[in-house]
Parts: structure tokens; sequence; C-alpha cells
């Protein structure tokens, strides 16, 4: 409870605005998600939430060709139990089976659909090829505290709409903060209550967001939690290592620095 | 052989001899591990050993990285998520192999000023300072085309940007660039080529890493006070010496530790810090990003590659005087090139007798400088070329000419260079004999 009063109170007193980049980049909030830092992990419940929202509103629009579905069932990303990948699969996406020249439902082993139905961009790795955070001035000292940012700008994008519109072109543009230039393509898809979440968390449009870009970020690296874990394994042996190549060249020219002293 | 006197394997056994005198490879083996070494090195002496494992991370992680890659348009962006993805430990092999690309630049920055502090590339080292140079040019070219195999936004237009360069070059420029790219524009045939060749040069790398520490065999290390060491008799060189196993074998090693320590931090938690978020993007050849980047160890090169446009009076004139042969984009070619060729002309423009910075109080000054100045580029070459920054880039390559051109062969004649110890064991001596309260207690740990 008290963390997530203080998640609000973050959320509400920071506004990480000053995101600076030639082209006039947008409002990123610095939102604090589970995954970061050296030892953040994925929250599963978050990522089941997120899978809901992309079953239900993203995937509309959007596709994600590169995430195989079974990776649903990783313990270290959503870990749906297998039959439920199974039934998820199948209830919710046909893919075109070149063997039976026709469309099928999906198995854990298909991938998640491509969409180019409206020309929207695939969200595989998503949360990897936008950066929220840059400089200041390309010296890149933000990401090195802030990390990328990507999952943080996908949350700012989809909560950051004014409500406003213009026509440009033919394209109807909507005014958003944290996209850069201001003005985006996309419709604004969270309303609040857009999806019904099991586990009875309010859909608010900011819990959306970010539950959404987590599970992004999951879809875009996968193998997170176990790339932190070799990280760290790494780190503690070379520090091991360091100390006692450390101590044995001490010793080896203790000696020689001693015959100097004569 | 000539070099520092020192101990040569002697084959004792009937075995060992019959190797020997068939193949002596225990000799050479023995006679490169036991290099009589300057024991006054710093610790910007270690960088070497650090390359050297680069070398192998990269090659090794490679070839593994080679047999799930897939050198083709339409499935080399999906082969590499299949290697983030789905092989074992692939997203680790990737990362370390991404990441040991920087590593792999940041040793041999400091490792080449290492060189440029202590004149290691004056007489007579200048065939290892030019190899050096070799192998530096061969590793940008590697790293370049190694950056293009993931097919991504930025893969695909910093090859059409820097295989564009090649096109600057007059009358046979399109030639060449068609040439190098095996058709009209960057495509299947530049990736499956890149990637050939990607696979290549880290070999003529290795073959030449071996003629440069052959050569600086051949010479003995340079070290920091730049004097030579006494080769009249064996004792002598073994009083400024000492052998390369295991004194200087371990001190590196114990830095390579410390090193790779931090190099696991970065790969284990933060592995795209230092990449590109629009190489998650598949390539677009009809989408082009709005800053087209290259990787951050070849922006102080892209800076002065960028600072000669047209608005450069010298640019003018040049492009007036070769009646338009010379354009501004093949002038900000020559001036990459060049910057690079007037380093390796080092050792012939550096007119001082004095081999160590240490002891040039002028020199130590422009040095310094040079190192602001090359991060100063570096970090220039990332910004938009608009506003102050062609501005700051003009200045900084200039500064980077005048170095090599102007002030190295000036220095010489004008400093008056302070006194240098006669000897290595004397500046040694000077070091440990005197701070006795930092090695006071262990200095009783018996030589056993």
């Amino acid at each position: 409870m008290l963390k997530k009063l203080a998640l609000a109170a973050t959320l509400a007193l920071t506004p990480v605005s000053g995101a600076f980049a030639a082209g006039g980049a947008g409002e990123v909030y610095n939102y604090d998600f589970s995954f970061e830092g050296a030892f953040g992990t994925f929250d599963q419940a978050q990522l089941q939430r997120g899978l809901q929202i992309y079953t239900q509103v993203c995937s509309a629009c959007h596709g994600m060709k590169y995430v195989p579905l079974r990776t649903l069932s990783a313990s270290d990303g959503p870990g749906m139990p297998e039959e439920q990948v199974l039934a998820y699969a199948e209830q919710n996406f046909e893919v075109f089976d070149a063997e039976i020249d026709d469309f099928r439902p999906a198995r854990p082993t298909d991938h998640f659909p491509a969409n180019d139905a409206v020309g929207a961009p695939d969200l595989s790795m998503m949360a990897k090829a936008r950066a929220g955070f840059h400089g200041p001035y390309g010296l890149g000292i933000n990401q090195f505290f802030k990390g990328m940012g990507g999952p943080e700008y996908i949350a700012s994008m989809l909560a950051g709409y004014t409500g406003e519109e213009k026509e440009e072109a033919g394209t109807i543009l909507y005014e958003n903060k944290a996209f850069p230039g201001g003005w985006i393509s996309m419709a604004p898809v969270f309303y609040g209550d857009d999806v019904e979440f099991a586990d009875g968390t309010e859909a608010t449009i900011e819990q959306q967001s970010q539950d959404v870009a987590a599970f992004l970020m999951w879809a875009a690296e996968p193998q997170m939690m176990a790339r932190k874990q070799a990280g760290f394994v790494g780190v503690v042996f070379l520090t091991v290592l360091s100390v006692l190549l450390y101590l044995t060249n001490k010793r080896i020219w203790a000696p020689v620095k001693a015959r100097a002293k004569e | 052989m000539s070099g520092i006197p020192h101990d040569h394997y002697e084959p004792k056994s009937k075995g060992e001899n019959w190797i020997h005198s068939r193949l002596p490879v225990v000799g050479l083996l023995y006679d490169t591990i036991m290099i009589p070494t300057p024991k006054n090195l710093n610790w910007m002496w270690i960088w070497g050993i650090v390359l050297t494992f680069c070398l192998a991370l990269q090659i090794i992680t490679g070839i593994v990285l080679a047999m799930h890659y897939t050198p083709h348009v339409d499935l080399a962006f999906a082969s590499i998520e299949h290697i983030m993805r789905n092989v074992n430990g692939g997203h680790m092999l990737r990362y370390l192999h991404m990441n040991g690309a920087s590593l792999f630049f940041v040793a041999v920055y400091l490792h080449i000023f290492r060189g440029l502090y202590y004149g290691s590339y004056k007489a007579p080292r200048e065939i290892t300072w030019i190899i050096g140079m070799l192998i530096y040019l061969l590793m940008m070219g590697t790293a370049f085309m190694g950056y293009v195999l993931p097919w991504g936004q930025m893969s695909f237009w910093g090859a059409t940007v820097i295989t564009g360069l090649f096109g600057a070059i007059p009358f046979i420029g399109e030639g060449i660039q068609t040439w190098l790219l095996g058709g009209p524009a960057v495509d299947n045939a530049t990736l499956n080529r890149f990637f050939s060749l990607h696979y290549l040069l880290p070999f003529v790398i290795a073959g030449l890493v071996i003629v440069h520490i052959w050569a600086f065999h051949t010479t003995g290390n340079n070290n920091p006070t730049g004097v030579e060491v006494r080769r009249t008799s064996k004792a002598d060189a073994e009083k400024d010496t000492l052998p390369f196993w295991p004194y200087f074998v371990i001190k590196d090693l114990f830095a390579l530790a410390v090193i790779l320590a931090v190099f696991f931090a970065v790969v284990g938690f933060m592995p795209n810090y230092l990449g590109h978020p629009d190489n998650y993007i598949e390539a677009n050849p009809l989408a082009t990003p709005a800053h087209i980047v290259p990787e951050w160890y070849f922006l102080p090169f892209y800076a002065i590659l960028r600072a000669f446009d047209t608005e450069v009076w010298l640019v003018i004139a040049v492009n007036f005087l070769t009646g338009g042969i010379i354009d501004a984009k093949f002038f900000g070619v020559l001036a990459m090139f060049g910057a690079i060729a007037v380093m390796a002309l080092a050792p012939w423009l550096d007119t001082s007798s004095v081999r160590s910075g240490r002891y040039r109080p002028m020199f130590k000054m422009w040095f310094w400088v040079f190192v602001v100045n090359f991060v100063v580029l570096t970090w220039v070459g990332a910004m938009p070329a608009e506003g102050i920054y062609p501005y700051i880039a003009l200045v900084g390559s200039t500064y980077w000419f005048a170095y090599f051109l102007v002030i190295l062969p000036l220095l010489g004649v004008l400093e008056k260079p302070l006194p240098q110890p006669e000897t290595i064991e004397e500046d040694f001596q000077a070091h440990y004999g005197k701070s006795s309260s930092t090695d006071g207690a262990p200095a009783a740990t018996p030589a056993e």
C-alpha cells in the first residue's frame, strides 16, 4: 500500500520532461517498473494483464511476429500453464499454414501473428526500439541512470493523449505529450476499463498503459532475468578472481620491490 | 636472434631433445613467454592482454553466432531474434559479442594513447606502430561490417552512408561503390559479402597481432621512462627487466579480471546502453531514420568527416583549385582517412629525441589537449550537424591535424626536455626504494 502511494506520488510529481533530442522529444515519465535495476524481475501478474491488453486491444492493429506463443509459459515470463497457452493460442489467433494451404487455429509452436492490416509497426521489439530517455546533449547520462526508457516511453505514450486532434494530408493526427513531435497517427486506445482484469486490478488508463508496456518489455527481452543472473554470477566470480589475482600479484612482486629498497 | 640477452630454452630429457631438433616449438613458446620485460611498466601496459582477450572473445562468440545466423536480407533480422530467444545461451553470446566490440575499442584507444604518450612509436618501434595502425584499421572495417549483419535500420543506413563515402572519390568512386556493394544499393549481395569478410578479417587481424608481438619482442617493450633496457650483458639486462612470466602475466590477468567484472556488469545489466534503439527495427530501404549515427567508436572520425562542409574556406579553396574534383564530400573523406594516416606517420613527425612524455613538459600539455579533443570529437560526432556543433567539430579536427603535422614536429625543436634516468633500474629504485609507507609490511614475504 505504502509502495503504491509512493508510486502514485512519484508519478504525480516527477514528469521527466526535458528529454533532450533534436526533433523535440516528448514527456516521458520515469515509471518504476518491477524489472528495473540489476535485480529487478518481471511481475508475472502484470505480464498476464499486459498480455490480456495486447490480445484484446493492441492485436487489432499490431502484430508480434518474432515472439513464439510457447514462451508465454516461461517461468521467468508470464508463466502461464501449458494447457492455458494452448487454449489461448487456439482461441485468439489464426495462422496461415502452407501445408494445408489454409488458415487454422494457432498452436503454441507458432509465433504471434504479424499484422499489417493498417500499417501499424510490429511490437515484438518495440520496448527496445524506442528510447524514452536521451542525452543530455548526447552524453548518455540519462540512459545510464534511468535506463533506455523503452517501456517508460510506451506507457507514457499510451497515457499521454491530450484529446486534441487535427487533420493533415488526409490523416487524422492525435496530440500526444510523449510522442516526439507531439502529433501521432495512432488513435488513443485507452479510456479506462477497456479490459476487465481477471485478478480484479482496476483498469485505469495509467494501469493499462504500464501493464502493456511491461508485457512488451518481456516480449522484447524474454531472457532478461537469465541475462541479469548470468551478469551477476559473472561479476561475483570475476570479483573473487580479481582479489585472488591481486594477492598473487602482490606476493610475486614483493621480493622484487623489497630488493629495490636495499 | 637479436633482442635483449636472456636465458633460452634448453631441452633436458631425450624426448624434449627429439622434439626440439625437429620442431623448436617449445623453445619458441619459452622465449616468447619468458621475454625480458622492463620492470617499471605501469598499469597502462595491460591493454595488450585485454586486446588479445577481446580478439579471442570475439572470434569464439562470433563462430558460435555464425552457426545460427542467416545472411539473407529476408532472414537476417529474424535469425538474430532466433539467437536471442531460442538458442541456448544465445542472448548472452550475442550481448557478449556486441559489447565485446565496445570493450575492444575502449582497449585499443587506451593502448594507442599509451603509445602516443610514452613515445612507443619512435625508433626502433616504427614497424610495431604501423602494424598496430593496420590492425586498428582492420578492426574498424570488421566492426563496421559486423554492425551491418543484424540488418536493423542503423545497420542498413550506416552501410549506405559509409559505402557512400567511397562513392565520393572522383571519377572512379561510383564504380568502387558498386563493386563494394555488389550492386547499385545496399542489398542482399552486400549483406553476404559483409558476412564473409566479417568472418575473414578477424583472422587477418590475428595474423597481424602475431607480427605486432614479434616486432616488439625484437625491439623489446617500451617503458614509462622511454629509456632502453641495457643490452651490454645478461647481468645488466636482468637489472632492468623481469621475465614476462610470472610477473607480468599475473599483473595483466589481475587487470583483465577487474576490467571483465565491469564488462560483465554492462553485458548483464545494460547490454543495449551502447547500441542504438533503431537497430531493433528491421532494415527498411524506404524509411530513413531521423539521425544516422555510427557506433560510438567511430564518432571522432565521423565528426572529422562531417566537419569539412561546403562553408569551410579551406574546402572552398581546394574545391576551386582542383576545378571541383575535390568537393566537400570527398574532402571530408580524405580528412577522415587522413586523420588516421597522420597518426600512422607519428614516428616520423615527432622530432623529439626524448621518447617518453614524462620528461617532456610542453608535450605533456599538448598531449592532454589531444586526449580531451578526442573525447570532444566523439561527443560532437553524435550530435546533429547543426547549430554550434559543426564549428566544434571543425576546431577539433583542425587540432587533430595540427597535433601531428605542426605540434609534434615543432616541439622536438622548441622544447627543453627534463633529465631522464640513466637506466630503468634507477627509475624502479626511485619509485619503490623511497616509498616505504605503502609496501612496508608485506615486503617481508619470503620468496619461496
